[in-house]
């Protein structure tokens, strides 16, 4: 809340195509937030360009923002946030209610197809408290996934979960990135960084390095290689 | 975002915190239940003040010496410049068109005594018009005559003092004694319940007023003489006519009136606008604890939004507008305001029901009372809500999220 300025980012330019799998790495400090504050069209550059699905967002008003967010972004966030005593398929409709296009019937038709794409139309009427932090991660998900967005941004969304249950949830992201999502995951953990196709790694604001992943590792496999757990499973 | 939807997560979040919500619409109901009642007990003693006044008769007219004023300061009622005289009802009877009947009215206060028994009722002296004038009707024997009864030792009582010193005897023919003056009972009054200002209008005794005029006191003079305008409508015609009497028997040259003459009309309103007055009052304080109320929801849905930055956050990370959210919270607090409201009403009626049967009050629940804190309620809860609601609105969604 200073008055200094602070330029988190500075010159940084880089393009994510369509059906990308892209984590953002980088220490805290490096600009990641802002990074991803920005690709959510929460907050906008103070100078230079971001073009979402061929839009200029950078000249945007706060409401044109929200419109935006609400049609184009899903967000999975490190602590879920999903909202606490609501059902799990009402957490994945609530996007939806901010787009008066889509009818009540519409709404639940399509929190159930998300739900069912993350693996929980079993638990579609628990709250979050009745389920555990990968089932919560998962509604997390389906919620970003319902308005079917351009890109879905991950925020640390391993960051609260133990390595098996990171895994599981890579897993789901790797399969949304086959059926053609684009995905934009920010993270510090390097072994997470290895089932994307691309690593854009920030340092002080700058993009450090931006490289390819050759060598895609599949979360499935790296599950399956896991020893098996020795505590009761929590299904 | 429609509205019903918006209703629908105003509904959810106001059951989820079930407790706080019961505890904020406490208070919007005790200040409409306490509105209503209060307007229902001002409106019901204003209406039964009406009746009862219509009930002593539309028409009559009240004549009175105007007292004197000199710089603002009421003068005693003996300085008064003019009084009325035996000659202005004689006068009054033979030459008005515009009313029926007239009378005097000279009261004294004291016991009537019949053997052990005794009722403290004051002695009016008036003329037989004066049944006419206040309505009353003899129910046994007969009201004596201004011309025949003249100064003669005769009295006309009322039920109650038929109770109080005839238990069980027929009082027709009997004598009271009134300041030791034997007075004889030559009629009954029929009941007539009690008046305007709650008195019994039939603890009552009438004698002719010359008798008191002539045997109670030399000093005695007329103080208040009532008249009857011919019917309805006329009483403005008479008052005129009367005062035409008055200030000519007079010669009367002066700007200012010699007496004041109130029409039945008049009187009512002198009254009303007392009653009024304490409605006003009654309403006040009852509006007071509805603000309380209103307060008591600014605070709540302070907390609220406080407690909910985090969702807000959230939901403005997935596409909520600012207006959405704004609408969100305030549509909260007019629910639990007029959720309030209607609960408060529904007390409100119920407690002037009870009010009315247990406590004998006389109240009116006014429609307009309840259109106008249902109203209210709405009212208080946007103007309530308004600042909590944009405060909710103008969050940054990064450091909502960030809220911890």
């Amino acid at each position: 809340m200073g008055t200094e300025t602070v330029h988190a980012l500075r010159g940084v330019s880089f393009d994510i195509h369509n059906g990308e799998f892209v984590t953002i790495m980088g220490t805290s400090g490096s600009g990641k937030s802002t990074m991803l504050n920005i690709l959510g069209c929460m907050d906008r550059p103070t100078s230079g360009h971001y073009i979402l699905d061929g839009e200029h967002t950078e000249k945007l008003k706060r409401d044109a923002l929200a419109k935006i967010r609400s049609q184009k972004i899903g967000f999975v966030f490190q602590s879920y946030n999903l909202l606490s005593r609501t059902s799990a398929i009402e957490n994945v409709e609530l996007p939806l209610l901010y787009n008066p296009a889509i009818s009540a019937a519409e709404r639940h038709h399509r929190a159930v197809e998300a739900l069912k794409r993350v693996g929980l139309e079993g638990r579609m009427n628990h709250l979050p408290n009745q389920l555990s932090g990968g089932q919560q991660q998962r509604v997390a998900i389906a919620r970003a996934l319902v308005n079917d967005p351009v890109v879905i941004l991950a925020d640390e969304a391993t960051g609260n979960l133990d390595t098996r249950t990171s895994y599981e949830i890579m897993m789901i992201f790797q399969e949304l990135n086959r059926q053609g999502k684009t995905i934009a995951f920010v993270t510090h953990e390097p072994d997470i960084a290895t089932f994307s196709s691309r690593t854009i790694t920030l340092r002080d604001g700058l993009v450090k390095k931006d490289v390819i992943n050759t060598s895609v590792q599949d979360a499935k496999a790296a599950l399956e290689a896991l020893p098996p757990p020795e505590v009761f499973d929590e299904e | 975002m429609s509205i019903f939807t918006l209703v629908k997560i105003a509904v959810r979040a106001l059951f989820r915190n079930r407790m706080r919500t019961f505890l904020s619409v406490l208070g919007i109901v005790i200040g409409v239940a306490a509105v209503i009642t209060m307007v229902a007990m001002g409106e019901g003693s204003k209406k039964s003040i009406k009746e009862q006044m219509t009930a002593m008769g539309t028409n009559a007219i009240t004549i009175m010496p105007n007292q004197s004023r000199r710089g603002g300061v009421q003068m005693d009622a003996s300085s008064s410049t003019e009084t009325l005289e035996e000659e202005d009802v004689i006068a009054l009877r033979k030459e008005a068109t515009y009313i029926d009947a007239v009378s005097p009215l000279i009261s004294v206060g004291g016991q009537a005594i019949v053997g052990n028994n005794n009722s403290p009722t004051s002695l009016s002296g008036v003329s037989a018009d004066y049944l006419k004038i206040r309505n009353y009707e003899i129910a046994d024997g007969v009201m004596f005559d201004d011309e025949a009864d003249r100064m003669a030792k005769v009295c006309v009582i009322g039920q109650t003092v038929v109770k109080n010193l005839f238990p069980d005897t027929d009082p027709i023919g009997k004598t009271i004694r009134y300041k030791s003056i034997p007075l004889k009972v030559i009629g009954t009054l029929k009941t007539k319940g009690s008046g305007d200002f709650g008195q019994d209008q039939d603890d009552v005794i009438f004698t002719p007023y010359q008798t008191v005029m002539k045997r109670f006191g030399s000093t005695i003079k007329i103080r208040q003489v009532l008249a009857n305008s011919i019917g309805e409508g006329y009483a403005e015609k008479a008052t005129e006519e009367i005062m035409g009497i008055l200030k000519e028997r007079r010669n009367w040259t002066k700007p200012t009136d010699p007496f004041r003459v109130f029409t039945q009309e008049e009187m009512i309103q002198m009254v009303t606008s007392t009653s009024d007055m304490l409605s006003l009052v009654l309403t006040a304080i009852a509006g007071i604890s509805l603000l309380v109320g209103g307060i008591g929801i600014m605070n709540i849905m302070y907390v609220s939004v406080t407690e909910r930055t985090k969702e807000i956050g959230l939901r403005m990370a997935i596409g909520a507008r600012g207006r959405d959210i704004l609408l969100q919270f305030l549509i909260e607090s007019i629910l639990i305001s007029l959720l309030g409201g209607a609960i408060g009403i529904g007390i409100g009626i119920a407690a002037s029901e009870i009010v009315k049967n247990v406590m004998n009050w006389p109240m009116s629940v006014s429609v307009t009372s309840i259109v106008v804190s249902f109203g209210v309620c709405f009212a208080t809860g946007v103007f309530f809500g308004w600042y909590p609601a944009r405060k909710a609105s103008r969050l940054d969604p990064i450091e909502a999220l960030r809220f911890e």
